[in-house]
Parts: C-alpha cells; structure tokens; sequence
C-alpha cells in the first residue's frame, strides 16, 4: 500500500500470519434454521406422530378384516372385541369404529391438504400482487382484506355451503377460500420487503414485465414464511371442517370425518364411550402435533418471534 | 480526589448453548469525582458489555464477575431491586440510539418526571416543572412543548438530550455515555460534546464516554482506557496517549483517523479484522495485526504493566512506535 | 383524537352497506328457494308465494326494498316460520346471545392478558410453562369436543353444574358454556400477548426504564403494558368473530335460547330472511367491536392518530 514508509515489510508477515489463523466458522441461514429445529424436541416428536397418523391413515384399512360402511349385524354398539376383529368396538349401525376412524381421518387429511393448497395459491398470488404494486391498488386490496378479516366468516362457509349443496369438492374450495387471508397478509408484507431489494431493481432496470418480476424473483423468495404459516393453516382448516362436519355440514355419508365421528360419539358418550374416545384421540394429537411442528418452524426460521 | 468508582478485576461471560464466551476479563480502573474517562475500542471488544453489567442490564445469559466499589457497595453483587436504589439516582446511563431509547407511547415529561419522584419524593407538578427547566439546561428550544409531545415528535438530536436531561435530573455521581454521539450529525455531536463539558463541570458528575470515535475523545476526556480483544490494552492521561502512544493497536487508531487538515493520499485502516471473542488469536490477541510483532508476541500473552506517570500498557515492545508521521 | 374517530365512524358506514350487499346477492345467487321444500306446491299456490315475498320482482329492486326497509329496522318475514317476522325472531334470540357471547369474550380477554403477561414476566421458569400448556389445550380441542367433554365430566360425572338447558337468571347453566367459549379465545390472546410482552421487554426503551432504577412493577405498568398491547388488540375484531362463531355450536350443544340455534335450521331450509337478518346482525356487532377496538389501538399508540 503507498505512502507509509515501514509497512510493506508488516505486510509480508501479516499475509503469512492470516494463513496460521484458523477461519472463522461461518453457517449458513439454512443450516443454523435445521439445528435449531432438530434441537425443539417437542417439533421432532410431532413430526413423528404426524407421520403415524398419515400412515395409520392410509394404510391402516389394508389390515383390517371390516371396511367404514360394512355393517355387522351381530355386532351393534359392542365395546372393543379383539377376536371379532373389531379393535375399537362398532357403533349403532354396527360398523366398524376403526375402520371409520381411518377413514375419517383421511378424509380431514385430504381436506385439509387441499384446502391449504388452495388458501396458499390465492394467498400469495393476491398478496404478491398487493405488495408489489402497492399504492391504491395495495390500499383496496388489503382494505378487502380487512373486512373479510372482522367478518365472521363461518356464516360465510354456511352460506356456501348452502348455496352450492354438500358437495366435498366444494368443501375443500370453499374452506381454502377463506383461509388465505392471513397468507395474503404476510405475503404482502414479505413482498413489499422484498422489493426493495436490488435484485428486483435489476430485474426491472433490464425491462421485465412486473407479472414476470412477481413470479420469478418475488415469489420463490417468499417460501420461508409461506412454508411456516401453510404449517399453522393446516390445523385451522381441520378445525374449521370439523366444525362443519359437526354441524351436518361437512362430509357427508357414508363418507365420514372426525367431525362427524365426535358428533355421533358426543351424545352417546356415556353408555358408549369408544365411539367418542377414539376419534378425539386422533383429532386431537393431530391438531397439537401440526401446531408444534408449525410453531417450531417458525421459531427455527425466525428466532426473534419466540 | 475522592474516587467515586472502583472497578476490580472484572470480566464477563455469556454463555452459548454449547460453550462460553469471555466478552471481556482484566479490567481494573478507577474513577475519580468530576473525571471524564474515555473507554475506547472497536466493535466487539467488550466496552459496552462492562458498562451494561455494572448497571445490571446484562442479557440473561451474561454473567459478570469481579468487583464494582462505588462507595461501600458492590454494585456487581447486587440483585435488580437492590440495585433499583442506585440506578438512576446515583449512577446513569445514555445509549447510543436515541430513536429506539425512549418509549414512543408515553409523553417525554412523564419519562422524565418519573426519575424524581422515584427516586427524590417528588410530588407529580414539582417532578414536572424541574424536568422542564432541566430541558432548557440541556439547550431544547421550547421546553413546555417538547415536554408535553411524544418522543417521535422530536429529532434525533434532541432526543439524545432528552436521555442526557433524564440521566441528569437525579444529579448522579457518575454518567456513563454508551457512544452518545454516533448516531447522530457531526454538526450536532459537536453541539452535544460541548453539553457534556459544561454539565459535567456544573454538576461534578464524573463521565464515563464509550467511544470508538478518537475525535470524541480528544475533546473531552480527562483520562482514556483502549480496549482490544476484550481486554484493556492501554490506559493513562489522554494527551500523553496522543503524543506519545505506548500500544500498536492505539497508534494504528491514532494513524487511521483522517486529519481534518490535511489531505490523504488514501485512508490508512489497521489492516485486517477484528478477532472473534470465540477465537481469539494465541499470545497477544493483537499480533496478526501488528507492525512490531515478534517471536514472544505469538506465544505470550503481554500483561498490562505500569509504565510510569500514571500510565499503564500490554505490549512487549518497546522501541519506539511510529511509521511515518503520526497525524 | 376527535377527528380520527369521527373518520372511523364515518369509514364503517360504506363496509358495512357493502357486507348487506354482499350477503342478500350472494344468497340469492344461490340455486334452489325456500319453497323447494318436500311438499310439492301447486304453481298456483306457489306464486301467491312468490308474489307475498316479492320474490317475483327483479333482484335489484328486491334489494333497494330490503334495503329501505332494513333501514327503518323491518328485517321482513321468515318464510319458513310463517308466523314471525325475521327482527321477532331475532329479538327473542338475540339478547342472549349478546350476552353470551360479549360476556365470554370479556372474561376470555382479560384473563388471556393477564396469564400472557405473567407467562412473559417468568418466561421458562413453571408458571409460563404450566399456562403455556393451558393456552394449547384450548387452542387446540375444539369447542365441539371441549363441549362434550367438560359435559360429561363436569355435568355428569361430577355433577357439579347443570350440563345443558337453561333457565332465566341461572348462572350455573352458564359455567360450561361460558367455559367453553372463553378458553380458545383466552389462549389465542395469552399467546398473543405472552408473545408481544417479550418483545416489548427485550426493547431498548425498557432497557432505559431499568437503568432509571424504576423497578419491575412500574416498568410494568408504565411502559411494558401500552406496546404491549397493541398487537393483541389488532387481533381483538377476529377474536370476536371466532367467538361468536363458537357461540352457534355452543348454543346448539347446551341448548341455550340464542340465535345460533335458528341460523342452521335456517340457512339449511333457504330462509333467506331469517339467515340475511342474523348474518347482518352479527357483521353490526363485529363492526362496532372493530370500531371500539380501533379507538382503543389509537389511544394506546400515539402515531396512529394522524392517519
């Protein structure tokens, strides 16, 4: 470096001692988010549960002799009977108990994941759109927003439901219908974040069309926190079809979910019990596990939340 | 002079989910009353983790250790409600950022207000009317208005001297300033090093200035401690660390500081980086960045010795230090 | 303070015309009217019907006539409950459930601040984990379950409360069912504010008020408690909703003399009026809460004032 006297000799040495120095050990975002995560115990537990049930699920019917809408005739309202091969006992029609357990569980499986996907494909796209074009459109979308967010928006899903008849695929559409309002809101505001940065200015400055921008830089960059609350949506919408079932809304016979199944087992709790305790067990640990796993994702993707 | 605080063999440790990190060990100063002390240093050499520790306001994981006398009492050794009798009252603090520092849904009068009568029985109207005058002390047009807005009301620079009017208004003995300027205009810092001076010497507070800025320095401070790598690695009056500086890393400091007179061919950093506090470099933390470095510096670690006239210094040269003119 | 006020009032009044749209068009769109019923009427008959409820005129006109008359507080008839109108109906229901509702979310707000702020206070040590498991349960059983659970134990097993039906001014009746109602709500703001307290705890303002040697309970409750509450009061508008969407299943399972128990049957049975009329009438209390609860954020942050 010119105009010190004495340094260049200091250089030399320098550049051999940076050689001797250990570097320092760096890690990236990823992997400092995967530690932490593998570390929440309760996180890695749940993923397992989940994991189970999902199986359980769907192939559990394979290794049962009775199918959900068989019936037994010689044996209605039985409590747990190994030998008859019925492990969860029957219910008042005489089917099976966990065999219509199985089913039900898929059935508010595949609700649920459509329904995600459904809330999570208009939640980003309506998000994105309001973020990056900010302004008044920004304004009157979020506005939009807010209104759909005050308003009590199961009389909605009723309302739909009425409208279109009990139709399942309805169901799922209807119930991710509303869910994307909270997508749509960290979207947006992951967006606007995101468009600050030079990246997008490049992108713009070489002339892409804004539709372009959104989708190939905006939208991949947003996979963090759509991964993370797509995690916590999935609980909601279980609840929410649930709900829905209970109410004689939802899924309809001889299909069935776990709303239905506690429906039928609430009033006859007392005199028969398994029909109550099987599906709130699944119901429940399903529910608790997802919001761990959520939870945990979002603590191991953004630390300052906890 | 009577010494107002005594600082002895004090270090602190924060520990990591797998290990334990010295942010700072060694330091041993005292503060005599109405003193300004200036603690300068990089990033990451532990000056402010000291200061927070002694006011008790450590993260959770932090841990200090050693003695901190301010009179008979250990402030180190105290829980949070006993230090409560002393915080405020006796000894203060400013931080650096003054946009953040003050609680945005509370009006600055009660912010104010609130210190005497906690800490002095203050009734609310008393408490109200001494913290305006104080305003007009520290230089706010307007005090009434100011006192009676919220804090996002007011600029940057005279939020800081709203922090520097509420540290006062208990008149402690000691003000320790956590880089008090460095968030604001040079214009202004001016202004704001000038406050310190004539409050300091109209209270008789003793300051303590955390700094990395030497020009702050040089203004104000009676005596200077340069720390590196969290510990201290020269100490004495602050004139004779200018003239005639005693430690590499200060006269690196000294050097790279730009001269307002004169034109640079190019700025002149010490090169290299900082040391990670994790990893420090074996021997002296200093030597992979020092122009005197030699075979003893690797492997030994050099003990801060006095060097006489009050000065003290952690380094085995001792020829003469200089490359080319010193600014 | 004033302005802004009287800017939200104002603001409510458009949402709220547009909620009434939205929802008489969006009923109306729907295939099927409330007389495609089992009996099967002759056309006759039917279009006396039709032509009484002046289903016969265009939709447009329909909706200025509901419209006009919604305004002077005629909720016009039920057509399946031939001998009420839609605002009998609902007076009958809605004091109740008003009650219900706004009682439960009250105690569910307040006990949710309060377990939030002592969890944050002692974060990780047994207070903050024992109410942190409290919050998941009732976050996670649903109300459904909960319901027929607490019924069960409580009202059955233990026979300490009355498990369903209800009579004037019997508080008893009211335990499980307020129980039910308030413990998601309650864990959704403890979580929240347990969440927001830790943040506001772990600013740099807070730092400033303990080197002031203030103290933990002043610090609370002078400069924590205000920014703290911010955020859990933005999410007050939907806690009511959800509550009061809770209220309709809660109504049904204790059988309890609300609106929820009409608004099912209703919408199952294409009761235009009767499901307009209850749908109106929960968006009107959702939007006064919403409006209180945007007061209540502007008197706690002083910045929202100005917008």
């Amino acid at each position: 470096m010119a105009g010190i006297t004495g340094k260049d000799a200091v250089l030399t040495e320098y550049a051999h001692r940076l050689e001797t120095l250990d570097a320092p050990k760096g890690r990236s975002l990823t992997q400092d988010a995967i530690r932490r995560l593998v570390r929440n115990k309760a996180a890695v537990l749940s993923v397992f549960v989940v994991g189970f049930i999902i199986i359980f699920a769907f192939a559990g019917p394979y290794f049962l002799p009775w199918t959900y809408d068989k019936i037994d005739w010689s044996g209605i309202r039985k409590p747990p009977n190994f030998e008859a091969g019925h492990y969860a006992g029957t219910d008042q029609n005489g089917r099976d108990m966990l065999a219509r357990i199985m089913q039900g569980t898929q059935m508010s499986l595949i609700v649920a994941g459509v329904a995600t996907l459904v809330s999570v494909i208009i939640g980003v796209i309506y998000g994105a759109v309001a973020g990056y074009f900010g302004g008044r459109v920004d304004a009157v979308m979020m506005r939009f927003v807010d209104i759909m967010y005050a308003l009590p928006y199961i009389l909605f899903v009723i309302i739909l439901v009425v409208i279109f008849g009990r139709n399942p695929v309805l169901l799922f559409v209807g119930i991710g219908f509303l869910e994307w309002l909270t997508m749509a809101r960290i979207v947006r505001g992951q967006t606007m974040s995101i468009k600050q940065r030079e990246f997008v200015e490049a992108a713009k400055a070489g002339g892409a069309k804004p539709w372009t921008i959104i989708f190939r830089h905006i939208v991949p960059n947003l996979t963090g926190p759509v991964v993370i609350y797509a995690t916590l949506t999935v609980p909601e919408i279980i609840l929410t079809e649930s709900f829905l079932s209970y109410l004689g809304l939802g899924v309809q016979e001889p299909q069935t979910s776990l709303g239905t199944l506690i429906s039928f087992g609430a009033p006859v709790a007392e005199t028969l019990p398994w029909m109550l305790i099987g599906p709130a067990v699944v119901l429940v640990s399903l529910l608790l596990c997802l919001t761990y796993i959520g939870d945990g994702l979002r603590d191991a993707l953004d630390p300052k939340d906890r | 002079m009577t010494e107002v605080l005594k600082v002895e063999d004090m270090s602190v440790t924060f520990e990591l989910h797998d290990s334990e990190v010295q942010a700072m060990r060694e330091m041993n100063f005292s503060l005599a009353e109405g003193e300004t002390l200036a603690v300068v240093g990089e990033s990451g050499s532990g000056k402010s983790q000291a200061f927070l520790a002694i006011m008790g306001l450590l993260a959770k994981n932090g841990r200090a250790g050693g003695r901190v006398m301010m009179g008979d009492v250990d402030l180190l050794a105290l829980d949070s409600r006993q230090l409560d009798r002393y915080r405020g009252k006796d000894i203060a603090m400013i931080f650096q950022d003054p946009m953040t520092s003050l609680n945005p849904t509370l009006k600055v009068k009660t912010q104010l207000s609130e210190v005497l009568v906690k800490h002095r029985g203050f009734n609310q109207q008393d408490a109200v009317t001494t913290s305006i005058e104080m305003l007009e002390r520290v230089g706010i047009p307007e005090p009434v208005k100011r006192a009676n807005a919220y804090p996002h009301e007011l600029s940057g620079g005279m939020r800081q001297r709203v922090m520097i009017a509420m540290a006062l208004l208990c008149q402690p003995k000691i003000l320790i300033a956590d880089e008090p300027t460095t968030a604001l205009d040079v214009t202004v810092q001016a202004q704001m090093l000038d406050l310190f001076k004539s409050l300091t010497e109209d209270f008789g507070t003793s300051l303590v200035l955390i700094t990395h800025d030497l020009g702050v320095v040089a203004g104000v401070a009676d005596r200077m401690m340069v720390m590196y790598g969290g510990r201290v690695v020269e100490k004495g009056v602050t004139d004779d660390l200018f003239y005639d500086p005693r430690h590499p890393y200060t006269l690196g400091l000294l050097h790279s500081t730009p001269h307002i007179a004169k034109r640079a061919v190019r700025l002149d950093p010490i090169q290299g980086l900082p040391p990670s506090l994790e990893n420090l470099p074996k021997g002296c933390a200093f030597h992979p960045r020092c122009a005197f470095a030699f075979d003893r510096c690797l492997v030994e670690r050099p003990p801060l010795r006095d060097v006489g006239d009050g000065r003290q210094k952690a380094c085995f040269y001792e020829g003469p230090l200089a490359y080319g003119e010193v600014a | 303070m004033f302005g802004y006020v009287t800017r939200r009032v104002l603001s409510a009044i458009p949402v709220a015309l547009i909620a009434v749209t939205a929802c008489f068009f969006i009923l109306r769109l729907a295939p099927g009217g409330p007389f495609d019923g089992e009996r099967a009427l002759p056309p006759a008959t039917l279009a006396n019907l039709r032509a009484h409820y002046n289903l016969d005129l265009p939709l447009i006109q329909q909706y200025f006539i509901y419209v006009s008359r919604l305004l002077q507080g005629d909720f016009g008839p039920s057509m399946v409950y031939n001998d009420f109108t839609v605002a009998q109906m609902l007076w009958i229901g809605l004091p109740f459930t008003l009650t219900l509702g706004l009682s439960a979310f009250v105690i569910g707000t307040l006990v949710g601040l309060v377990a939030g702020a002592l969890s944050a206070v002692n974060q990780n040590k047994w207070p903050d984990y024992l109410l942190v498991m409290i919050v998941v349960i009732g976050l996670v059983v649903p109300n459904f379950l909960m319901a027929a659970i607490l019924q069960l134990v409580f009202g059955v097993y233990l026979n300490w409360v009355p498990a369903g039906g209800w009579q004037s001014g019997s508080i008893p009746h009211l335990v499980l069912p307020i129980t039910v109602l308030v413990l998601p709500h309650a864990g959704r703001t403890a979580r929240l504010m347990r969440g927001s307290m830790i943040e506001v705890l772990s600013t740099n303002y807070v730092r400033t008020a303990k080197s002031k040697g203030l103290g933990q309970r002043l610090i609370l409750a002078r400069h924590a408690i205000k920014p703290a509450l911010l955020p859990v009061v933005s999410y007050l508008g939907p806690g009511l909703s959800y509550l009061l969407t809770g209220s309709l299943v809660v109504e049904q399972i204790f059988a309890l003399p609300g609106i929820g128990r009409y608004f099912i049957s209703a919408a199952l049975n294409r009761d235009y009026g009767l499901v307009l009329g209850t749908t109106i009438l929960y968006m009107f209390v959702i939007l006064a809460v919403n409006l209180l609860v945007d007061i209540l954020y502007a008197w706690l942050d002083p910045k929202v004032r100005y917008s």
